[in-house]
């Protein structure tokens, strides 16, 4: 089982996380297109990568930014919404 | 009998006498003996069928490769003879025969062999009209063992371990490395699947007890090591991320937790293939060793050893010391490099033949080796004019090499084909995972120990974050696997495979067929698939394909070595499932009334309460009938209750509801809903403002934590000021309903419950019982009532009281059943019962909750799309006419429109109110207008009419929210 270091209880194994999705920049509602907005909402990028996402340690309802490497399955590093390093 | 005497290193414990039954007939071995180890000392020679042909076979590795000498043990399937340690009483059969091992009566199979090729089953299976034929006749064949069913189902707790390096193998380079890693202060994990440590270095001798004592003296090393835990009898089962290793030993699965992993996990000797390799007495020569070192049981009388490096002559002089008579050696290789090892045996008045091979092995009449015909051998043809023939009842195999490099390969290492080596060895390994001995190319016992030496430091080292000692390593100079261990004859039965009976002509007709790659091979030859995963077999199979393709084995590449490494008990594998189940703080007033439960997200909620004599739906309806009449409570306490403080209190929740909350005044409750980005409803509740910073709100039961975690990641998100807080499990909470309800509350509550002073939808913070309570006037049931939320501690003391007071009014409890018909009869949605993945708030007549001119809510803008876009379905109410008595629709029936799914139902109810059947539907929007008769399909598929109507079905004025002029 795969470990992920959350920023605040350290290394745990990944069963107690949950994965929500890429850290994505919604266009501005105001001025976008109506399939600008389509875009952002239905598709997501699946290429293999260096990614920002959000996960949340459950235990202790921890929401933070993991960066992965999902091409080398590896975690880089992971912090704090607002405590980027 | 041909036990030897005592051996410096033997497993077994000759005080010990084990009896036990093998096929109906009594025998007795030594107390650490295998069960193959005591039959072949008692001179039993056919230990089992093969899979296909059903062959005589004996033994072929003794190392748990074993997989024709599967037996079964009781209620124990499929258990390996090989490894098996001896226990008293056993009794024991070989799987895989019809009428016992010697009389097996599908033992004809092998001389049909002509008329089941290669891809048999691919090829019997492709017609439809012989299929149920086919599968007839191999279901009544095939299958391995008899499955006793009333075998008790054994839990086996799983167990958790953690350590710095764990060293898999503990051979000669496995001992050093765990040594070396210790020696660097790591705690060190040294697992081993043999009965006992040492490995190759206590049974490849060939006469050297040097090795053996260096290699006993490492052992006493390792057991004087306090920072080393030796486990043998253990299987390194797996490698997965993180250096998470399954450990199996024979009575649970241990998960360990390494920081780095040294595979130190040696190699599998590899079978020759000639015409009759398979005949019990043609074994591995590490098998030969095994039995005379570890069990002191002579392997032959008389022995021809086919070689192809210097092990065979080891194998040799271990043989000749235990007093085998070694007919000759068989040397495939040209010329015979005059070695000391060579020029041992041959002092020992044994004849080499260099440039030679076996051409073929004869049987006796009982199956069983008699002699071989040795020819000489030029790259795998045999010139049959040189034909000789000896007699001999042992072959031994020792012509090469494949490393059990499994685990390896799971971690994701790259494997170079090394063509000097003849062997696949890592090239790239991953980050934390090191090797070392024979999976590493290193064959010699020094360079092993050098290298195990260099490896456990290293590991130690990417642990503690120290930088590693250098340790010098020569590099390999012998050739300890030979290129091509294969001799062609006409006649075939040249094995390559023993699990699944596959010939070498079998792989030639497949590349024919064209399945000529490794992957497609595999499929279709089945090779590598039988229980010994091809540790055996898969090296051969590559160097046929090779050849047959004109590529090298490097380009041929291997196939996926996936877990587990060896056949793991169910047991060992099943556990207990652990799921959190929660229970309300009334939960046992609930069961106290005789409640049925259902489960409800993570909850047990009461479905009804039974009353005997009564049946369900009976009393579902006296439950409706008292809320409509007199007054009842139900455990509102599953819904998620959260609270949300803090200047930006109102910014946030305005944010993620649909509706305007910041708008809501202080003592006021709305009722709202939230979308996800898309515009999909995701949730309801019921908003209160205690004051100016604080709401309280409850989500639905089943979506409680998910709200909680998105409304916490949405704070993470916008940063605003504000906190939330999840009051769920903190707070009991009931709804009190019904025309009575303010009789039975009145005199317990400090709070005015006149219309005026506590109007419906309004929120009110007082004590009730003298327990603090927060209470909001509710109507999802269609009646005056009251949610009234208190600290969880006081939850059982609020029930009585309320029951209590309520006894002269008639009071009961009702459940989940009767509050979806009662919100039913008002035409309240339930949110993920009447909506869907998909469903938006237009669709379900939610528009007046929708603020689109906010500024910004979740789902906003595409709500903004969705409004200016033609509904596609919209959720409406039906009846069924009263007095109706055909069959009734059901929740997921789907409404037909000229043949065509238009639609489906998403709730319905008989109203005991209104006497007739009630329901929500999905329609096209044109058919929505009430009178419309559409038509469902039901279970049976015959079609039946409803009709849409006006919701709420019940109280549509909603009168009995207020006050009775």
């Amino acid at each position: 089982m795969k470990l992920m270091p959350c920023p605040l209880n350290g290394l745990r194994p990944v069963s107690e996380f949950v994965y929500w999705g890429e850290l994505r920049p919604a266009p501005d509602a105001a001025t976008c297109s109506d399939a600008e907005w389509a875009d952002f909402v239905f598709n997501r990028n699946g290429a293999p990568g260096v990614k920002r996402e959000w996960w949340c340690h459950t235990p202790s309802n921890t929401w933070f930014i993991a960066e992965r490497d999902t091409e080398k399955d590896r975690v880089l590093r992971t912090w704090l919404p607002g405590g980027e390093p | 009998m041909s036990r030897l005497p005592q051996q410096p290193a033997e497993w077994i414990d000759r005080t010990r006498l084990v009896r036990f039954r093998f096929e109906g007939r009594d025998y007795t071995g030594f107390a650490g003996d295998a069960v193959s180890s005591a039959l072949w000392a008692a001179g039993v020679r056919v230990l089992g069928r093969s899979f296909k042909y059903h062959r005589p076979r004996g033994i072929l590795s003794m190392a748990n490769h074993d997989v024709n000498v599967l037996l079964q043990d009781g209620q124990r399937l499929n258990v390996r003879g090989d490894v098996e340690l001896l226990r008293d009483g056993m009794d024991l059969t070989a799987v895989n025969t019809w009428g016992g091992l010697q009389a097996d009566r599908v033992r004809f199979l092998d001389r049909l062999s002509a008329f089941l090729p290669v891809g048999f089953y691919y090829k019997a299976f492709y017609s439809k009209r012989w299929f149920p034929t086919w599968e007839r006749m191999f279901r009544a064949i095939t299958g391995l063992g008899r499955l006793d069913l009333s075998t008790p189902h054994i839990r086996t707790p799983k167990r958790y371990d953690f350590c710095d390096v764990a060293v898999i193998g503990a051979g000669p380079s496995g001992l050093s490395a765990a040594l070396a890693a210790s020696a660097a202060g790591a705690r060190v994990v040294l697992v081993d699947e043999n009965a006992q440590a040492g490995g190759s270095g206590l049974y490849q001798l060939g006469g050297d007890a040097g090795q053996r004592d260096a290699t006993r003296a490492f052992l006493d090393q390792v057991a004087a090591d306090p920072n080393i835990r030796l486990y043998t009898g253990t299987l390194a089962a797996a490698w997965y991320a993180d250096q998470w290793i399954p450990l199996i030993d024979g009575k649970r699965m241990t998960k360990l937790r390494a920081g780095a992993t040294v595979m130190a996990s040696g190699a599998f000797e590899q079978p020759a293939v000639f015409r009759n390799n398979d005949l019990p007495g043609v074994m591995l020569g590490s098998a030969m060793q095994r039995l005379i070192h570890r069990y002191a049981v002579q392997p032959a009388r008389r022995a021809v050893v086919l070689a192809a490096n210097d092990d065979a002559y080891r194998v040799a002089l271990d043989l000749l010391d235990a007093g085998v008579q070694v007919m000759a050696v068989v040397d495939l290789r040209e010329p015979l490099s005059a070695g000391p090892l060579v020029e041992a045996v041959r002092s020992r008045g044994v004849e080499c033949l260099a440039g030679s091979g076996i051409y073929e092995a004869h049987a006796d009449s009982a199956g069983t080796l008699a002699a071989v015909t040795v020819c000489r051998v030029r790259d795998g043809t045999a010139d049959s004019s040189t034909a000789r023939r000896i007699d001999c009842d042992g072959v031994a195999m020792s012509t090469g090499w494949a490393p059990a490099a499994n685990l390896l390969y799971q971690a994701g290492t790259k494997m170079r084909f090394d063509e000097r080596l003849q062997q696949f060895v890592p090239d790239a390994l991953p980050e934390g995972v090191f090797a070392c001995g024979r999976v590493n190319g290193l064959f010699g016992f020094d360079a092993k120990l050098r290298d195990g030496e260099r490896a456990g430091a290293a590991a130690a080292a990417h642990v503690l974050g120290t930088a590693p000692r250098s340790v010098e390593v020569q590099t390999e100079t012998s050739r300890p696997t030979h290129p091509w261990p294969v001799v062609a004859h006409p006649s075939a039965k040249n094995f390559v495979d023993f699990d699944e009976d596959l010939q070498v002509k079998d792989f030639e007709n497949a590349v024919q067929e064209g399945y000529d790659n490794i992957e497609l091979l595999k499929r279709f030859t089945t090779v590598g698939m039988g229980p010994s995963q091809g540790k055996h077999s898969n090296m051969t199979a590559l160097r046929l394909l090779a050849r047959l393709t004109g590529k090298s084995p490097q380009q041929v590449g291997t196939t996926t070595a996936r877990p587990f490494f060896h056949p793991v008990p169910m047991s060992h594998l099943g556990g207990r499932g652990f799921h959190p189940q929660r229970r309300s703080p009334l939960h046992g007033r609930h069961a106290a009334l005789g409640a049925v439960f259902m489960p409800a997200g993570a909850w047990e909620r009461p479905e009804y309460y039974a009353v005997p004599g009564k049946s369900r739906i009976e009393c579902i309806h006296d439950e409706v009938r008292r809320v409509r009449t007199k007054v009842a409570m139900i455990d509102v306490g599953t819904l998620g209750k959260i609270e949300i403080r803090g200047p930006q209190a109102a910014d946030f929740l305005n944010r993620v509801y649909t509706a305007r909350i910041d708008l809501l005044k202080v003592g006021g409750t709305r009722y709202g809903i939230t979308c996800d980005d898309s515009g999909v409803l995701t949730d309801e509740g019921v908003i209160a403002r205690l004051s100016e910073e604080v709401y309280y709100f409850t989500t639905t039961t089943s979506g409680a934590a998910n709200v909680y975690r998105e409304l916490s990641r949405l704070n993470a998100e916008w940063r605003l000021q504000c906190g939330i807080v999840n009051l769920t499990g903190a707070y009991a909470s009931v709804n009190l309903a019904g025309p009575d309800c303010r009789k039975v509350l009145g005199p317990l509550c400090d709070i005015d419950l006149s219309a005026e002073s506590f109007p419906y939808l309004a929120v009110r913070v007082g004590h009730v019982a003298g327990i603090p309570a927060r209470m909001m006037r509710v109507g999802f049931v269609g009646e005056w009532g009251y949610e009234i939320h208190v600290p969880a501690e006081y939850g059982p003391t609020l029930w009585d009281a309320l029951m209590q007071a309520g006894a002269p009014y008639g009071i009961g409890p009702f459940g989940v059943e009767a509050q979806r018909l009662l919100r039913l009869e008002k035409g309240h949605l339930i949110v993920s019962q009447d909506t869907d993945g998909l469903t938006h708030p237009f669709e379900v007549g939610m528009d007046w909750a929708v603020k689109l001119d906010k500024p910004f809510f979740v789902g906003q803008r595409s709500l903004k799309i969705l409004k200016q876009m033609p509904l596609k379905r919209k959720l409406a109410g039906f009846k069924m006419p009263a007095g109706y008595s055909g069959q009734v629709p059901q929740e997921c029936h789907l409404v037909i429109v000229n043949g065509e799914i238009a639609g489906r139902i998403t709730s319905i109810y008989w109203s005991p109110n209104l006497g007739h059947h009630i329901g929500l539907a999905f329609l096209p929007p044109d058919m929505t207008t009430p009178g419309t008769v559409f038509q469902v399909r039901v279970t049976d598929g015959s079609m039946v009419n409803a009709e849409v109507c006006e919701t709420p079905f019940f109280d549509p004025e909603d009168l009995r929210q207020k006050e009775p002029s």
